[in-house]
């Protein structure tokens, strides 16, 4: 049981916690995906639109990003029982198709060993590799890469 | 045994008593449309998408996964039914493979597939079958509507122009060679030959 000082001094911190929420929220509120529809409305969802289907490899925007995926993969499974992405991405199905083979990173374990065939954690591959789609970011995104910050910096004469 | 088989053929041989010629020949001739009739209908029922979703084995495994592939749900609604792609519709391949087919209702009666547990213990082996059949004539149930000669490489994308040019029109691949899966989920691929 508390004392009743405990419990006054406690609901008041409460309310000034949820004041200030509410004066956050109140003065930005959060951007969803749902583009500022009520929530009991239902929203227009966009179109949906085709994968960008092209096959040229399009460049890393940073050293360390997992190539993007050029082509459609609609119906593709990746599952227990088998790797679609696999048939023509394995080591061994790579001469035939004449698609990269997937990095030797991938076939290392997480003692850093490097086993036969793709480790277990890197198997599922959309978790890292995304098709594109020719659309509209949903969100503004303003990043810049290394090399043009560079350049730039050596423009302005910075060292 | 002689004795037997020379007194059938006295009976065939003797000119019938009871029965006219026109009897007979009309007669035959109708009850033989009647019988070819009825046998080529009830062949037509069971080469129908009802008959085959008849049965839960068919209905709750591979009909389910059918449904959201392209050969049954596309832009233009054009769509393949079971025995389209599983039956030839070539008469007397279709025969052949009615015939084989009584193996399947033998698994129907004994239960063979009749659980999801057992339908997966036993898929690779019902998948070689019919990849073994397509790859044995060429890929003839997906000819019968994808023709090399009608497809216009212009339409595809660089990486079906590539593998069509390369492995399907000089006939070093049929179709079954890539596409495996695509209309149901692929067993188990683990020691599947030719997949990695």
């Amino acid at each position: 049981m508390m004392k009743p000082i405990n419990k006054w001094l406690m609901m008041a911190c409460g309310l000034i916690v949820i004041g200030i929420a509410g004066a956050a929220w109140a003065a930005e509120p959060v951007a969803t995906l749902r583009g500022g529809v009520a929530i009991d409305r239902e929203t227009t969802p966009p179109r949906i639109t085709q994968f960008e289907d092209t096959d040229q490899k399009r460049p890393r925007n940073y050293p360390e990003q997992p190539p993007t995926i050029p082509h459609d993969i609609d119906g593709y499974r990746v599952d227990i029982n088998s790797n679609k992405c696999l048939s023509c991405h394995a080591r061994s199905r790579t001469g035939e198709s004449g698609a990269p083979m997937v990095s030797i990173t991938h076939f290392m374990d997480r003692e850093g060993q490097f086993r036969a065939a793709v480790s277990p954690r890197r198997y599922f591959c959309l978790q890292c590799h995304v098709p594109q789609h020719q659309t509209d970011p949903l969100v503004i995104n303003d990043f810049v890469d290394v090399d043009t910050l560079l350049l730039n910096d050596a423009r302005h004469g910075k060292e | 045994m002689r004795k037997i088989l020379l007194r059938y053929w006295k009976v065939l041989s003797t000119p019938s008593v009871h029965y006219s010629l026109a009897f007979l020949t009309i007669g035959g001739f109708i009850a033989g449309v009647i019988f070819w009739g009825g046998f080529n209908t009830a062949l037509e029922v069971t080469n129908t998408e009802k008959f085959c979703i008849s049965c839960h084995e068919m209905k709750d495994n591979v009909f389910v996964e059918l449904q959201s592939t392209i050969h049954y749900s596309n832009r233009s609604g054009v769509r393949a039914t079971c025995p389209d792609c599983h039956v030839p519709h070539q008469w007397t391949d279709k025969i052949a493979r009615k015939m084989q087919a009584s193996k399947e209702v033998w698994g129907k009666i004994f239960g063979t597939i009749s659980t999801r547990e057992k339908f997966e213990e036993k898929r690779l082996e019902l998948a070689m079958h019919e990849w073994n059949r397509l790859k044995a004539n060429n890929s003839l149930e997906c000819r019968n509507c994808h023709s090399a000669e009608s497809m216009d490489i212009t339409r595809q994308s660089p990486r079906a122009v590539d593998a069509h040019q390369t492995f399907l029109f000089t006939g070093e691949k049929t179709c079954i060679d890539c596409h495996k899966g695509i209309a149901h989920h692929l067993p188990n691929m683990a020691g599947a030959p030719g997949w990695q």
